[in-house]
């Protein structure tokens, strides 16, 4: 059993005249995954959730739920269930009314449905809400609704796109971890598309990276963010240094990158990025990997400290390393209002663990 | 910004006098449109033969009215027509704009256009093409043939409206259906339809009082049927009775009496949908 997926897209193409919306895919969710098809707007996410819906066929590739090749079956025949980004609620009927709908068409006897309605609507917190129409709710309620329509039916797959997008930031944060907590109770399945990279991490077991129909990295959060594989993903991630350089010297894994001819700094090559002496490479380092030290101190890279800008919680300073290549560093704001340690214009070091380095492929 | 106070003096009187003449014109307009159905409802209590001279209040020829034999027969045909025009047009129309809204197909375009033909073109000629129609297939003119006549007009104006109505629908709504189980036939009467409605009662009124009081198309298509509208033509051949007032001023009542049924059923069908039609 353990290599039947819950949903398998095996060389999914997706082509609207000729433009390739969505260009060759493979993804692999597993039963019980928080999954994310995380890239900016029109990279496909929206597609492909809808190939899986059944709203859209594959032009090319197969399509399977739980190993059953989907082929075009109808998205009423499909063991999933959408929660749609605009919520789609039935705006002629009550909330109740609309929660029900699912399990009216399967037939499932009245008792049952006026139960289990219940409890679908106890547990997002609109059980008072049953006789209201959709118009009558805030939009975070709307989109408990459109939850609660789409889990009452215990799919087997839930797919939502983009259900928080409409929401106002701190309660986006506050359903975020709702959603999450409700996916681990429940133990269905999320495809979850989004635009947000942090809503992605902060919720995921794993996340495929999408760019113009194309995953580009799929992984981990922890993977994701700490090994980026290529420019766009680890750019679109968080923030991050890049370095670019010749590689100098190899062993093992633990590669030695000469930046400008002038500084040589560690970094860490993956199995799968390889490297030979002389190749110019790109060096991607993330500013909170960084320590900044005293000028005099011994280990690390010198360099000039050029900038620094107090943001709260931490400090961002940016390091000259050489006449063309600077770094960001962040450190946390530990010290209470404390003393500055450095200063604009200060002889500095900086070190990082060559783990934290990576070499990307592109 | 430097005198703020006299551009919104300024502009002020300007919309004052704008609103002035708008709310004249509207004035102007509702008495031009309202003005000649009052006199015609007032004359029709007229206790005279004469139209124009008042001389008291009299029902004697809302009597007369329901007294005419040939008028309650031409009324009843009317209304026959009128029915049955309207449902057939009214399904037809509604499948129609479903059609033509949610399927994509390569005649769409010649077919649309098709479908606005009878709107546009001028009763007279359809009165002819239908006469010359009727006769090529040999059908007997009388109260079928003026069904039929009915529903070729009258399947074009309800598809107008009802898909004014569908292409406001969010084409997401019928995914949802579809994603909790739904197959077309369930999507279409528990989604479609219901949010139609105010569209397809706004197409069904346009309908029946398009028929009601269809004279051109009706003249060439009815044979010898006695209906409303040709009856009613050939008394004011011979001068306008009170009679005429009261039965005009009838249908008016039938008419309104259609309208507010019609808002009533949209509000209590779809209260979360703004819009007559
Ligand atoms: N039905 C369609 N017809 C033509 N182009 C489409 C259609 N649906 C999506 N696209 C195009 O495909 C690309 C991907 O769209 P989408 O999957 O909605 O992106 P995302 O959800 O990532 O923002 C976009 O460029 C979009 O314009
Ligand atoms: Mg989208």
């Amino acid at each position: 059993m353990a290599d039947v997926f819950a949903v398998e897209l095996i060389g999914i193409s997706k082509l609207f005249g000729k433009f390739v919306a969505v260009d060759n895919i493979n993804l692999r969710i597993k039963d019980g995954e928080f999954y994310s098809l995380l890239g900016p707007s029109g990279c496909g996410k929206t597609t492909t959730l809808r190939m899986i819906a059944g709203f859209e066929v594959p032009t090319r590739g197969d399509l399977r739920i739980f190993g059953k090749s989907m082929g075009d079956t109808p998205p009423f025949k499909r063991p999933v269930n959408t929660v749609f980004q605009s919520y789609a609620l039935f705006p002629h009927m009550t909330i109740g009314e609309n929660v029900a709908f699912g399990l009216q068409m399967q037939k499932v006897p009245k008792k049952e449905i006026t139960q289990r309605v219940g409890e679908a609507l106890e547990r997002v917190r609109l059980a008072d809400y049953a006789n209201h129409k959709p118009k009558q709710l805030s939009g975070g309620q709307q989109q408990r609704v459109a939850l609660a329509r789409a889990l009452v039916n215990r799919p087997e797959v839930l797919l939502l796109d983009e259900p928080l997008g409409a929401l106002d930031l701190k309660l986006r944060k506050a359903m975020q971890l709702e959603l999450k907590q409700m996916q681990q109770d429940v133990g269905i399945t999320f495809v979850y598309v989004t635009h947000d990279q942090e809503e992605a991490l902060t919720m995921s077991d794993r996340i495929a990276v999408m760019r113009a129909g194309h995953v580009y990295q799929e992984g981990t959060p922890v993977e994701i963010y700490e090994k980026p594989r290529t420019r766009y993903v680890a750019d679109f991630i968080g923030e991050t240094n890049f370095l670019e350089g010749t590689v100098k010297s190899i062993d093992g894994n633990r590669v030695t990158v000469e930046i400008d001819g002038a500084v040589a700094v560690a970094a860490t090559a993956e199995a799968d990025v390889p490297v030979t002496v002389g190749q110019a490479v790109t060096v991607a380092i993330r500013p909170e990997k960084i320590s900044l030290l005293p000028g005099d101190t011994e280990k690390g890279y010198p360099g000039r400290l050029v900038e620094l800008v107090y943001i709260g919680t931490d400090t961002r300073y940016r390091v000259q390393l050489t006449d063309n290549a600077s770094v960001i560093v962040r450190e946390q704001n530990i010290v209470p209002t404390g003393e500055r340690k450095f200063h604009t214009g200060d002889a500095v070091q900086i070190h990082w663990s060559p783990a934290s380095a990576t070499i990307l492929a592109e | 910004m430097v005198t703020p106070s006299l551009h919104t003096g300024s502009r002020a009187l300007l919309k004052k006098i704008g609103n002035f003449t708008l709310s004249g014109y509207a004035i102007l307009f509702f008495l031009f449109l309202y003005v000649p159905i009052i006199i015609l409802i007032v004359f029709s209590f007229n206790d005279s033969k004469s139209v124009f001279v008042w001389q008291g209040f009299t029902l004697k020829w809302y009597a007369r009215v329901f007294q005419d034999a040939r008028l309650l027969l031409a009324l009843r045909n009317t209304l026959i027509i009128s029915v049955a025009s309207t449902v057939i047009s009214t399904i037809f129309g509604t499948m129609i704009s479903v059609a033509m809204e949610r399927w994509d197909f390569r005649l769409k375009l010649p077919f649309d256009a098709l479908l606005f033909l009878p709107i546009v073109i001028p009763d007279i000629s359809m009165g002819v093409m239908l006469l010359a129609f009727f006769g090529l297939i040999g059908m007997a003119q009388g109260l079928g043939t003026v069904v039929i006549a009915h529903v070729a007009f009258n399947i074009s104006f309800v598809a107008v409206i009802v898909r004014a109505r569908m292409a406001s629908l969010d084409p997401r709504l019928e995914e949802a259906a579809q994603d909790l189980g739904a197959n077309e036939w369930q999507t279409f009467w528990r989604v479609i339809f219901p949010l139609l409605l105010p569209g397809i009662m706004g197409g069904a009124l346009t309908a029946f009082t398009l028929s009601m009081d269809d004279y051109v198309i009706t003249f060439f298509t009815s044979g010898n049927e006695s209906l409303l509208s040709l009856y009613i033509y050939s008394l004011v051949k011979t001068g306008v009775k009170p009679n005429i007032n009261a039965l005009s001023s009838l249908m008016i009542l039938v008419s309104m009496g259609l309208v507010l049924l019609s808002l009533i059923l949209q509000r209590k069908g779809g209260g979360d949908n703004v819009g007559l039609m």
